[in-house]
């Protein structure tokens, strides 16, 4: 199997896709002749021409509102929004058109698009390009909010989400775009969207997270296993919307304590919504309360100061300890 | 009932002044005093030297990714010097010159790429609006503010800028649209500068010309050469005029050149060849500029080299106050609201204690626990 980046995964599953059905399109602001400000879309100009990859003027309303057309005549659009801070730039499309067509029109019309955006702090970006907004978009019903965690995953789960018949919302995480590589299998695969993984497995504490913050999380499970010989169990949620709940009661009535950790904030967070789960369903297996260690309910800070809002190895140990100790 | 033209009173004219080697249209020359020459050269030069500093700090990390603006420098500065200190500038992110011009310390630009919200903290004596990322959606506060100056019957305009990519987003066309059924004191100037990022200005638009697009709203429409400071002091100049007489807002485009890369993070030669880069060169407008001040006397070698060498001094003073600013961690909670929440002074405290080593905060906020 071949060893890869997450943006190298990411380049392969838009190959696959594209070449294997040709209703699938790239449409974005630098994908063609530049091969995305990331390069994922890496050879895709050359390989599938200019109609099938498109470098769009500069105008994120036009590229989700034009792919909700190419949609209704066949299409399959795969957007690039070029940072997560201008989605928002296409947010009345999303909101009023992407997510309700289907519901709208009884089924008769429906948007199976996937807008992509790198998403995330932790690469000295200049202001807008470090959010973490994947709350706001899980919160749009009808939409599906994917944020894979790995080479692998992403590869897998992108071709799910272009395959999948609704919208999906693909956050990539930039931070770890390039920052180590896996084993990819030859041939394509699928992950269901909604589904997470127990990345690590334990017994003492549930460690939730997704995205670029799921490594810090495993990181500080080993930490926690290393000084404190505490067993933590460690969920890749890998889509906030829908969510996993078998995944998350099961781990929880297991270990009967957990925190939750992104970077977005705090406030109104996909945290809430898995607290929130975890008391409904599965109050009675707790052990101690459920702590959340995420970004403050603050705009991200600029670069020089991003590391201290990003949630840390340290910060998380200190929550898991809190809620072992309690 | 027939079938017929619709006469539309309405033109777009182009405007340049001086030649590629600096020799000024007699005609059509500004009446600026030699003083003022000489300062906006200066802060041209300043800008020029300036920007490649910032380029070599990005590079060795003393700064982040860096927006250089070589070759656009001439517009901003034209806009710039016709603005009363009490006007508002209102910039997107390469127009540096007008910035410097307004009275902005380096050391504050130097924040805003270094990673500091200082960059963006505006001297109270200053108008200006900070740098804008998400394209073209200054447009439409810059249209407002030109709107409540109108209101608050003031003499005062707002300029804007934006670049041809953002004549492609909605916000630019509800701006000018706006503008114009408020006939508001704006003079919105698009950076023409061919590329944004990878897309190539005849991508961006199939009009034949960005200041065409003026007349479907209604208001006047230039075009002028960017590179050419002279064309941007005539027609900045007069669209303010009008603007302060409450003659409403105009569209000037600017044509110039990014000779850089968008970002340090980009890289052109992807999507562009040298030659066409080249071909600009000739158009430099500092060169021109400097052409047309030699050739009326104002400027020589030696003038150069005493601006050149004072301008350094200033430089590198800047560098060093940007160097020795400290970033106070604590400061991102302090401007979410004008009355911070209880919720953040205690996730403010949970990161001072955090990062003080000492014990997380335990206890809920006072005014739940009471509950």
């Amino acid at each position: 199997m071949p060893q890869m980046t997450m943006v190298k995964g990411l380049n392969l599953a838009l190959h696959e896709c594209m070449r294997e059905d040709p209703n699938v399109l790239v449409m974005g602001e630098d994908v063609g002749r530049d091969e995305g400000v990331f390069r994922v879309t890496e050879g895709l100009l050359q390989a599938f021409g200019e109609e099938r990859c498109i470098d769009t003027p500069l105008a994120e309303a036009a590229i989700v509102g034009a792919a909700v057309g190419l949609c209704f005549t066949g299409f399959r659009p795969v957007c690039e929004m070029q940072f997560d801070g201008f989605s928002f730039q296409a947010f009345h499309q999303v909101e009023g058109h992407v997510r309700r067509f289907r519901n709208r029109t009884r089924g008769r019309f429906t948007c199976p698009m996937v807008i992509r955006m790198p998403y995330g702090g932790g690469i000295r970006a200049i202001e807008h390009h470090s959010e973490a907004p994947e709350a706001t978009y899980a919160h749009l019903v009808g939409l599906k909010v994917v944020l894979p965690s790995g080479p692998r995953n992403a590869r897998a789960l992108l071709r799910s989400a272009i395959l999948d018949p609704d919208p999906v919302v693909f956050f990539e995480p930039k931070a770890i775009y390039r920052a180590f590589r896996e084993e990819v299998p030859e041939e394509p695969e699928c992950l269901p969207i909604g589904k997470g993984v127990v990345s690590r497995t334990g017994k003492d504490i549930t460690l939730i997270s997704y995205g670029a913050a799921l490594r810090t999380t495993l990181e500080a499970a080993e930490d926690l296993f290393d000084e404190y010989d505490i067993d933590a169990e460690v969920l890749d949620l890998l889509s906030v919307a829908p969510l996993d709940n078998e995944l998350i009661h099961n781990s929880v009535r297991k270990t009967g304590r957990a925190v939750v950790v992104h970077e977005a904030p705090r406030h109104c967070g996909v945290g809430a919504e898995v607290v929130a789960r975890i008391v409904e369903d599965s109050l009675l297996f707790l052990e101690a309360p459920i702590k959340r260690v995420t970004g403050f309910d603050t705009i991200i800070p600029f670069f020089a100061n991003e590391r201290t809002y990003l949630p840390d190895t340290g910060r998380i140990v200190r929550a898991a300890l809190e809620v072992v100790r309690f | 009932m027939p079938r017929k033209a619709i006469q539309i009173e309405q033109r777009v004219e182009w405007l340049s002044v001086l030649s590629l080697d600096g020799q000024a249209d007699a005609s059509l020359e500004p009446k600026i005093p030699d003083a003022d020459l000489r300062r906006l050269y200066k802060c041209m030069l300043l800008t020029r030297l300036f920007d490649e500093r910032c380029l070599h700090l990005q590079r060795q990390g003393r700064i982040g990714t860096y927006g250089p603006c070589r070759g656009q420098e001439a517009t901003p500065l034209a806009a710039a010097y016709h603005l009363n200190k009490d006007d508002w500038f209102v910039p997107t992110y390469r127009e540096l010159p007008g910035y410097l011009w307004r009275g902005w310390p380096l050391d504050k630009y130097l924040c805003w790429w270094g990673g500091h919200e200082y960059g963006s903290a505006v001297p109270p004596d200053i108008n200006d609006l900070p740098i804008c990322v998400p394209i073209a959606s200054q447009c439409q506060y810059a249209m407002g503010i030109a709107w409540g100056l109108k209101m608050r019957r003031t003499q005062n305009v707002c300029v804007a800028f934006c670049g041809d990519g953002g004549t492609s987003q909605g916000d630019f066309h509800e701006a000018l649209n706006y503008a114009t059924v408020f006939k508001v004191p704006l003079v919105m100037v698009v950076q023409n500068n061919h590329w944004a990022i990878s897309l190539p200005r005849e991508r961006q638009t199939a009009s034949p010309t960005i200041a065409q697009k003026a007349l479907a709203y209604g208001l006047d429409g230039v075009q002028i050469d960017g590179n050419d400071i002279l064309a941007g002091l005539v027609a900045i100049g007069e669209a303010i005029e009008k603007a302060r007489a409450g003659g409403g807002p105009s569209l000037i485009e600017a044509v110039t050149y990014r000779m850089a890369m968008h970002t340090t993070a980009d890289d052109p030669k992807k999507y562009r060849s040298e030659d066409e880069v080249r071909q600009w060169e000739e158009r430099d407008p500092l060169r021109r500029f400097a052409g047309y001040l030699r050739s009326r006397k104002l400027l020589d070698d030696k003038i150069q080299a005493l601006l050149e060498d004072e301008i350094r001094k200033e430089i590198d003073q800047g560098v060093e106050r940007y160097e020795q600013y400290r970033h106070d961690p604590f400061d991102m909670f302090r401007f979410m609201y004008a009355d911070q929440t209880p919720e953040l002074r205690a996730q403010e405290e949970e990161l001072r204690a955090y990062l003080n080593g000492q014990a997380p905060h335990a206890a809920p906020p006072k005014d739940l626990s009471r509950v």
